[in-house]
């Protein structure tokens, strides 16, 4: 049984499942414990189904559901940090910072998987990144999580190099749909737009793989 | 939501002429939209919950998308594109706009009582 406590900070109901659900199912597998605390409800979001069923009044209740469905197809907890959507970069970064310091420490959170600030193109992701970089520089650094970082922009790998983590998540594809899937109002937009990109096979490869870049810290 | 129905909305719109109500105006592109496409620029403007008290308002109609304009005492309130209403169960006026995917493009709301801030932490 692994021991790892996993805390997966995003801004958005549907990022874990993106992001990180193949490395969330691996975790599960090997016996460790995973929390997702959800920034938003994405009450801003875009994409009211297809067709239409949310309105922008509606959307969040269906977006709390669908994230409930999705941790259930994962088997993992979720906690709601209940920030607005688009609205995290505007609040004070050290407030952010001491409230997941706070869930951080109280979760035993022994690896904290986020965005990489300045690398993860939706202004929440890159604001919540570096809020929760900032916390975890802020506890003991005997007591400090290890913390990856995901990174979405096109231009991550020139700037960054290769990451320093990379799951083949394969085996556990059908888990990922299957949690993409349970966000209803979500899936399909997001889904089209990747499969009428340009290089829609490169961005169906990214979504088989999962990348971290993990945090050094200088103190 | 439902195509809208012309008559229906203006006469939502005058019921709520002259009175203090809250307004939500929002258009996006997405935060995506520079990312999948690189000639493609982010744009998006919201304001939730202002509160106005127009003098009238209209809606007019060009080929199936209409056009909201609500005359403020000291200003206005404008919203092209809006395909959709709904007049919701807290009797408030739902307006958006969608592309062909199903993606909000713009929205204009108009209510009696605040828009709620849902984001209540572990109901």
């Amino acid at each position: 049984m692994s021991k790892e406590n996993v805390v997966v900070i995003f801004p958005h109901p549907d990022d874990e499942s993106f992001g990180a659900s193949g490395t969330i199912s691996k975790f599960r597998d090997e016996g460790a414990s995973v929390t997702y605390l959800c920034g938003t409800l994405g009450e801003m979001g875009r994409n009211m189904g297809n067709p239409v069923f949310a309105n922008r009044e509606t959307l969040s209740s269906f977006r709390k559901k669908e994230l409930q469905n999705a941790v259930k197809q994962l088997d993992i907890d979720v906690e709601l940090l209940g920030y607005r959507d688009k609205t995290l970069e505007f609040e004070p970064r050290e407030q952010v910072a001491a409230h997941l310091k706070e869930k951080i420490e109280a979760l035993n959170a022994t690896i904290v998987i986020t965005h990489y600030p300045g690398y993860a193109v939706h202004p929440d992701h890159d604001a919540l990144g570096a809020a929760v970089v900032e916390a975890v520089e802020n506890i003991e650094s005997s007591k400090r999580p290890a913390v990856w970082m995901h990174a979405i922009s096109n231009n991550s790998e020139k700037d960054l190099g290769e990451p320093d983590i990379v799951y083949d998540v394969k085996p556990y594809w059908e888990r990922k749909l299957a949690a993409i899937k349970a966000h209803l109002s979500q899936a399909d937009g997001m889904m089209s737009l990747i499969e009428n990109h340009d290089q829609t096979a490169a961005q169906l490869e990214r979504l088989k793989t999962e990348r971290f870049y993990r945090y050094t810290f200088t103190t | 939501m439902e195509a809208i129905i012309q008559e229906n909305v203006q006469n939502k719109i005058d019921r709520l002429a002259n009175k203090k109500v809250y307004v939500h105006l929002e258009t996006t592109n997405g935060a995506y939209a520079s990312h999948f496409d690189e000639n493609a620029y982010n744009v998006g403007a919201f304001i939730r919950n202002a509160q106005v008290e127009f003098q009238h308002g209209k809606i007019v109609s060009t080929g199936g998308s209409y056009r909201v304009g609500l005359k403020l005492d000291l200003g206005w309130v404008y919203a092209e594109g809006v395909t959709d209403y709904e007049i919701d169960d807290k009797d408030r006026l739902l307006m958006a706009g969608h592309d062909r995917e199903g993606r909000l493009m713009v929205a204009l709301e108009i209510s009696e009582t605040p828009f709620s801030h849902e984001a209540d932490p572990d109901e």
